[in-house]
């Protein structure tokens, strides 16, 4: 990309001030304005949010190996899918990768020195931790039983959980995520560096860009929508319920209308990585930049008129049910022409099958699958058997597990070096990453089956359909190698802060800006403003020498061979 | 020990073309998943770093290759959307001679109820190569009716009539579930379709299911008694009076409401109009009938609503099922 060059006074690696050790005290980390920092908060919270999402899982799939619930309450139970729900989507995919790594990276991609709104960004990590504990404190009082979902009129009139609490944790976490994207908007717009234009931008940036979209428009819907079933809850203003005049399907248009789009926000991040790790490991730009870039936009749009399709079976009219199946349809060619280019990329490229690239790979098989069993539910005669069953379960597992994790833990491994200054063990990220698709595939695979044979999700017992046994087994199995495949990367990321050899600037030979920086950067992130000469992706001018003469070292082999 | 069953019992005349709808669309999922699989690895293996291929020609930009996998899936897509719609739609219409049953969910029981009076909870017998339609709504919060072996449900919302309706292929049991979360005992709400042979059917319905007998009152006549006790013949009688239009005639027809729409008096309609019956006025009158909302339950709305039907139909009260052939109250005693 740009060329800013090295310069020539730069302090040796161990004592050059950079952002993490500027300064130690807590109160530095807890008053930072610095976007790399509020980054490094949110990586550490919501690992641990992950992890508390991961145990209520554990928790599910181990009672579901006996067709009779033998070792929870009904209650205790639903109280516990619940949580797993909450906790994983509204604490952990939705902020994952752009709060972490859209926060740490965004600015540097695009030559900036932070975001556009610093206080902003900091505001954005309290409410998100605010949300959090006032969830969490739901749960420890004694749970939520509703599913994520809250559906009325049973989380407004008759459940008896901590909801309207969960629900204002949920509010105020949805004010973060809609700070986080208004300020990635406002920076991609006014903080591009010199010669950054709209189309050398990096297709991660374009895909925060995207996501942040979806962010602002969407997630005030749900946060009015979850406070109107508080103020029913609360105070009996008939909204939802009928028993008080509401109407009990208005919650679902107006749930999903934020809710679906809500998985592109929690899928387009990963694409978005996928297109920095691909690029980066073929040493290629990526095939069809525009179509790339546009299909993230494309999927922005079209994602917000599809949420009609959660509801084929709850008396909507027939005609709306056509209308909502035919645009479903429609919205997966923009994936399709997103994976179709991927593999044009990797084609003719030199792939370096270093640990990110691995999670590529990986992440490519689980998308592929989880995209087309949308088709399934899309499909309106298919979903009126498999709506609301382990089939459902499993297609958005291998979206937002699949795709989402798989993205989360790319970036990470991706950007790690950059963060930290340090290398991990690439063989032991190798192993985490095969645990983590093979467990994968192990857990979610049988949920396909399992839906076709009419298991509905949510269910405690299934003791009186047997045949749904072996599968549940099949799939806990399956859960405690995923298990094993995410504790892994904790052991070895940990373990190179200490250990790890110093990583350098650019240990991957990536073109993006952020690479041009010292790792882990200086609070400014660049000692100058870069100036952008090429588009994103230019790695043919980088390899343009090393290749011709790889060239030559093949024709001089072949005429060597010709000789003998 | 295991067996491992890839799919339910097809025992509904949909549930062959779901089985098959599904397999299109599994095949088009191995068409297009397995090869990007494939190919992935084979290109990240033949391409990797300081493998010697021919790297020549990299191009990043194929305007027609482009358009070629764009436009390919999108046909595909719009090709499958077209036969899965044709099947929802019929799925959707239930034929004119289909069998009505009644369906009241509630935490955590499924409530049926026969045209005959007869009722069951958790169990639906209904008769083979019938088209049976369930009139379904729940008392409380939303509940789902699903048949996995006939390949379809439907959500059971309050305040409001839904309808499914299938025909049975098979003789046996099958399983009722609900399938919208509903609550501590969601997982126990689950029951089962009965299905008989037509004569075999008859004698459990006029035997008033052995189990529970009806009180010896089809669902018109008690709808008839409920019709006594409230006085509705007081405002509603065989021709308009100012106090109220006359029910006669009604069910099925338009009608002309005060704010100028016109309202299919439809179940929905007649429901609402006894629960509620300020909320949509015929035209000329004023609200002056009382509310009974709280005083009706869902069973009793819909045995009102099934004698609203029969009214200037033809007295005495029509056999409600065409299979019911037997009346009801030959069977009982």
């Amino acid at each position: 990309m740009s060329a800013t060059a090295a310069r020539p006074e730069e302090l040796d690696d161990a004592t050059r001030p950079n952002y993490l050790n500027v300064s130690h005290t807590i109160k530095s980390w807890l008053l930072t304005q610095d976007h790399k920092r509020i980054a490094v908060l949110y990586l550490v919270s919501i690992s641990f949010f992950f992890l508390l999402g991961g145990l209520a899982a554990s928790m599910i799939r181990l009672e579901l190996t006996s067709p009779r619930g033998v070792m929870l309450e009904s209650e205790t139970y639903n109280k516990m899918f619940s949580a797993h729900g909450i906790i994983m989507v509204f604490l952990f995919l939705v902020p994952s990768i752009p709060a972490t790594f859209g926060n740490f990276a965004l600015p540097m991609m695009i030559g900036a020195k932070d975001l556009a709104f610093p206080r902003l960004n900091l505001l954005s990590w309290y409410l998100y931790m605010i949300g959090g504990g006032l969830i969490l404190a739901a749960l420890l009082m004694g749970g939520v039983d509703t599913g994520w979902t809250f559906y009325t009129p049973y989380s407004s009139m008759y459940s008896s959980g901590h909801v309207v609490l969960a629900i204002v944790g949920v509010f105020i976490a949805g004010f973060s995520s809609i700070f986080t994207g208004l300020n990635f908007i406002a920076t991609v717009h006014k903080m591009r560096a010199p010669g950054m234009t709209w189309f050398r931008m990096p297709l991660f940036v374009w895909a925060m860009y995207a996501t942040s979209v979806i962010i602002v428009l969407g997630t005030p819907v749900v946060a009015i929508t979850l406070a109107l079933v508080a103020v029913e809850a609360t105070m009996g203003v008939g909204i939802f319920s009928p028993a008080l005049g509401g109407d009990p399907v208005l919650f679902q248009h107006m749930f999903w209308f934020y809710s679906h789009p809500a998985v592109y926000i929690m899928i387009l991040p990963s694409m978005g990585v996928m297109s920095e790790l691909i690029a980066c490991f073929s040493r290629k730009r990526i095939f069809g930049y525009h179509f790339v870039a546009f299909s993230s936009l494309a999927i922005a749009g079209l994602g917000f008129i599809v949420w009609g399709h959660h509801m084929f079976t709850s008396g909507q009219s027939t005609f709306q049910s056509l209308v909502f199946s035919l645009i479903s349809f429609v919205v997966a060619v923009p994936s399709a022409v997103k994976t179709f280019n991927w593999m044009a990329t990797i084609y003719k490229g030199n792939v370096d099958l270093r640990s990110p690239m691995i999670f590529a790979l990986g992440f490519l098989g689980l998308f592929v699958v989880g995209g087309l069993t949308g088709l399934y539910l899309a499909s309106l005669a298919t979903d009126v058997h498999l709506q609301a069953t382990y089939f459902v379960v499993a297609h958005f597992h291998y979206i937002m597990v699949g795709g989402a994790m798989m993205g989360f833990l790319g970036a990470l491994h991706y950007w790690w070096p950059k963060m930290t200054g340090k290398m991990y063990s690439d063989n032991w990220a190798k192993i985490g990453a095969a645990l983590v698709f093979v467990g994968f595939n192990l857990t979610f695979f049988p949920q396909f089956i399992l839906g076709y044979l009419g298991m509905p999700r949510r269910y405690h017992y299934y003791d009186f359909a047997p045949q749904w046994q072996a599968y549940n087994i099949m799939s806990s199995a399956g859960a405690s190698v995923l298990a094993l495949g995410y504790i892994l990367p904790a052991f070895y990321l940990l373990h190179s802060l200490k250990y790890g050899k110093p990583a350098g600037r650019n240990p991957w030979g990536a073109v993006g800006l952020e690479w041009q920086t010292e790792s882990p950067p200086d609070t400014h992130n660049f000692h100058e403003i870069p100036i952008v000469t090429h588009e994103a992706y230019d790695y043919a001018a980088v390899d343009e020498i090393e290749h011709a003469q790889a060239q030559e070292v093949m024709k001089k082999e072949a005429h060597m061979g010709s000789d003998e | 020990m295991f067996n491992f069953p890839l799919r339910p019992e097809a025992a509904s005349t949909f549930a062959g073309q779901h089985d098959l709808l599904f397999g299109i669309l599994t095949v088009l999922t191995i068409v297009f998943s397995v090869p990007v699989m494939i190919l992935a690895i084979i290109f990240a293996v033949r391409f990797r770093a300081g493998n010697k291929v021919d790297r020549s020609r990299p191009s990043h930009e194929n305007l027609k290759l482009e358009l070629t996998w764009t436009i390919i899936p999108l046909l595909l897509a719009l090709a499958v959307f077209g036969y899965s719609a044709k099947l929802f739609v019929d799925l959707r219409k239930p034929p004119k001679d289909a069998m009505e049953i009644f369906v009241i969910g509630k935490q955590w029981m499924w409530h049926i109820q026969h045209p005959n009076g007869v009722r069951e909870n958790n169990e639906l017998h209904v008769p083979v190569g019938v088209p049976v339609k369930l009139t379904m709504i729940s008392q409380d919060v939303i509940h789902a009716f699903y048949i996995p072996e006939f390949r379809t449900q439907y959500m059971v919302v309050p305040d409001k009539y839904t309808q499914l309706w299938f025909q049975a292929t098979k003789e046996g049991e099958y399983m009722i579930l609900c399938n919208q979360y509903c609550g501590t005992q969601h997982s126990e709400m689950v029951g089962k379709v009965i299905v008989q042979r037509p004569d075999e059917f008859q004698k459990w319905l006029a035997d008033g299911g052995r189990s529970m007998r009806p009180k010896d009152r089809t669902m018109v006549e008690s709808g008839e008694d409920l019709y006594k006790l409230y006085n509705c013949a007081n405002c509603h009688g065989d021709v308009d009076t100012p106090r109220g239009p006359s029910l006669y005639g009604l069910f099925g027809k338009r009608q002309q409401m005060t704010d100028g729409t016109t309202v299919l008096a439809d179940d929905e309609y007649l429901r609402e109009s006894l629960l509620k019956a300020e909320k949509k006025l015929v035209a000329g009158y004023i609200a002056t009938m009382p509310n009974y909302e709280q005083e009706l339950s869902e069973e009793q709305a819909l045995q009102l609503i099934a004698y609203m039907k029969t009214l200037g139909v033809q007295k005495p009260a029509a056999p409600a099922a065409p299979a019911a052939a037997t009346t009801p109250q030959e069977g009982n005693r």
